[in-house]
């Protein structure tokens, strides 16, 4: 008799020592004499029980977890093989764990469920159905279950995906493309890096679906340099794609083409912009481009252009499968559907939770988060990235909704919550906004290239205590030069972080201050 | 004989990088991943190369290779250590992380080791958030690395076994350049 057991095979699983437990794994089992098949799932992005082995049985996947070298022997003292064993690291049944029941998996349906590669797999899982459904239907009326899904852009500005793609469709041209903006670079992130390395056919359908809608027969994926694994991953998927026929020129004997290619960043967060991405998609400085012309009529190599970001894209099969109502059916006001928010730095149960829009940000940072990691008193919260404003305890109950994170001076952006315990001193987090600025800008304006590097200069003078007073109203001064006259939301949104933290967090940059002045 | 990243100059395997992704649009980006991916940096004499068959000048391809962090005009040391610096990592002690690396090391950022094992990277976000403090050496990502781990990681790269590969390794005359100032 053979046993089927799942061993994670994500960037993070792996970085925890999952390969290691895969070799462990096999040679234990041949000195048992147990038949064990061990099959690489992606992970559940339930980091905090990574690596998290999962065991089939007749009720569905058994869990253990987190484990580590030193538990192999006596897992198989167990014969945890079996499923359901009395082991310290026993989980039950991980489907019934509330930090997975309790989430609305739309988009991460498949995640940690599948081999990434197999198509088989996907397949089974509801895989192509979006992609066969779009075939039967006009471009026109793909784009409108788009739109009627009420999809906005995940990548953080969240403008709505079906009026963009109305605008590509509308534009005449020889060639148009279909680019999805992989630069995940904000931290606190990884939501895209699940979908490229866990369950890249979602992707690679979601991006032939767009380019169905509006008439784009080649796609590039532009992916940031650090995801070493999505890039090997996403071209083995594209290759077997190729070869099945799912990708290529005349996908399912259907007569349209969809050709796509992969194409590494390098390291230059600006290029996560959307007009910096065009240009380094063409082989130049990722400098930003001035809007108007939109990308939607003059884009990559001057053509109408689709750039969405990787979530945006990976909802599609969903949408087109299930229809627009169903997608709709989720979130709030005008943030339909589901958000994979991401729950990272100081955080006990750290991971993906993807949520339809609603629950308040501490539900998300206690009841599935746990609070901190090592159990001091939760701080400061960063939501949506390094451009993203730092939330202190009093606007925790915010919804997590765009509008409502708008009204109180922050952003949703790409669903990253990074949590900081009590130690943190943020006047240090507000000088690295300003100095992450002075090292991604891409200089072309002046508002964020000299801005951010006077907000890193007079920030030193605050926590030295030269003239506070003054030098906080110009810091003040300086982050509404930047809000108000930067070219893009690089150094438009550089202020936000700071501006939160000078308005929640004021004690932090007067505390050295302070103790200067009464030398003085 | 050598490992992806540590070829020493040779003008034709340059010539041949190039010639598989001029024609490709945009290409200016693929050509120089795949010059570093296959010297460890990107030398001077391939940039002339380059900018010759782009029909670009020289000075546009130093433009666009001093924009993005990632490519390197100095040959690095046998292992590249990247430290991640984003604000995941910081709430999880990575500033410590930081100041242990440069002080155990030796070298600031971008800097090289003396002994030519080391050059230490800053690097903003591995996507590998929730269990930080992060380090990718080579293509490799490691999780929840505080200086112990650091410690253990650097002794690996330091003790890894001689091979014919590491012994025909970048003569010194280049290297010697690379000791931190």
């Amino acid at each position: 008799m053979s046993w089927t057991i799942h061993v994670p095979s994500d960037t993070t699983a792996r970085a925890l020592g999952s390969d290691r437990l895969v070799s462990g794994i096999q040679v234990l089992a041949r000195e048992a004499g147990v038949e064990l098949h061990v099959r690489r799932n992606g992970t559940r992005g339930l980091y905090w029980l990574e690596p998290l082995i999962e065991v089939d049985t007749p009720n569905g996947r058994y869990g253990f977890g987190p484990v580590n070298d030193s538990d192999l022997d006596s897992l198989f003292a167990s014969e945890f093989w079996k499923g359901e064993v009395d082991h310290p690291l026993a989980l039950g049944l991980v489907e019934e764990l509330p930090y997975l029941k309790r989430q609305q998996r739309l988009t991460f349906a498949r995640l940690g469920r599948i081999d990434p590669l197999s198509l088989d797999d996907y397949r089974a899982h509801a895989g192509f159905r979006g992609l066969e459904k779009a075939l039967t239907l006009a471009p026109q009326a793909i784009v409108d279950a788009v739109k009627e899904s009420g999809l906005r852009g995940r990548g953080g500005a969240a403008f709505p995906t079906g009026i963009k793609w109305q605008t590509v469709l509308g534009a005449s041209a020889d060639q148009k493309y279909i680019v999805c903006n992989a630069d995940e670079g904000d931290s606190g992130t990884f939501a895209d890096r699940l979908v490229m390395e866990c369950d890249p056919y979602m992707l690679i359908e979601g991006m032939t679906i767009a380019g169905l809608a509006v008439g784009a027969t080649q796609g590039y994926i532009y992916l940031r340099s650090e995801y070493p694994q999505a890039f090997r991953t996403l071209n083995s998927a594209i290759e077997r794609a190729c070869e099945a026929g799912l990708l290529g020129a005349n996908i399912l004997g259907s007569g349209s083409d969809f050709h796509l290619e992969v194409r590494l960043g390098a390291g230059a967060y600006i290029c996560g912009e959307e007009t910096a991405l065009l240009e380094s998609l063409e082989g130049k400085r990722g400098m930003v481009r001035a809007k108007p012309p939109l990308p939607a009529l003059v884009g990559l190599f001057g053509r109408p252009t689709v750039v969405n970001n990787v979530l945006s894209l990976a909802a599609v099969p969903f949408i087109l499968d299930q229809g627009a109502a169903a997608y709709a059916e989720y979130g709030m006001g005008r943030s339909r559907g589901t958000l994979p928010f991401q729950l990272a730095g100081n955080v006990k149960q750290g991971g993906l939770v993807e949520l339809a829009f609603g629950p308040s940000l501490r539900e998300l940072m206690f009841e599935f988060g746990g609070g901190t990691r090592n159990g001091r008193a939760l701080r400061a919260v960063q939501v949506g990235g390094p451009l993203g404003a730092y939330l202190p305890e009093s606007q925790w109950d915010t919804a997590l909704d765009y509008e409502a994170f708008a009204k109180v001076g922050a952003v949703l952006g790409h669903g990253g919550v990074v949590m900081f315990d009590d130690t943190v001193d943020m006047g240090e987090q507000a000088r690295f906004s300003m100095e992450f600025c002075v090292a991604e800008s891409c200089g072309k304006c002046t508002p964020c290239r000299i801005g951010s590097t006077r907000g890193v200069e007079v920030i030193d003078r605050i926590r030295a205590g030269e003239q506070v007073e003054a030098n906080l109203e110009l810091l003040s001064d300086l982050c509404d030069t930047m809000l108000n006259g930067s070219l893009c939301a690089m150094g438009g949104m550089t202020p936000f972080p700071v501006q939160s933290a000078m308005k929640h967090f004021g004690e932090d940059f007067v505390k050295n201050a302070s103790a200067a002045e009464l030398e003085a | 004989m050598h490992k992806p990243g540590s070829a020493p100059w040779n003008a034709s395997d340059a010539q041949h990088i190039i010639d598989q992704h001029k024609s490709r649009p945009g290409a200016l980006l693929p050509i120089l991943h795949a010059i570093q991916d296959h010297f460890g940096w990107i030398p001077d004499q391939s940039v002339a190369m380059i900018a010759t068959d782009l029909g670009v000048t020289r000075a546009e391809v130093h433009g666009v290779i001093s924009f993005y962090h990632h490519f390197r005009t100095k040959e690095p040391g046998r292992h590249v250590v990247e430290v991640c610096r984003a604000e995941a990592c910081q709430a999880q002690g990575s500033r410590a992380l930081e100041a242990h690396a440069r002080a155990s090391l030796g070298v600031d950022y971008h800097q090289t080791t003396a002994d030519q094992t080391i050059t230490l990277e800053p690097v903003y976000c591995l996507g590998n958030c929730s269990c930080g403090p992060s380090v990718r050496i080579g293509d490799e990502i490691h999780a929840r690395v505080d200086a112990k781990r650091f410690d253990a990681l650097v002794e690996e790269l330091r003790t890894e076994p001689l091979t014919l590969a590491s012994l025909a390794a970048p003569n010194l005359a280049v290297s010697e350049q690379e000791v931190p100032s």
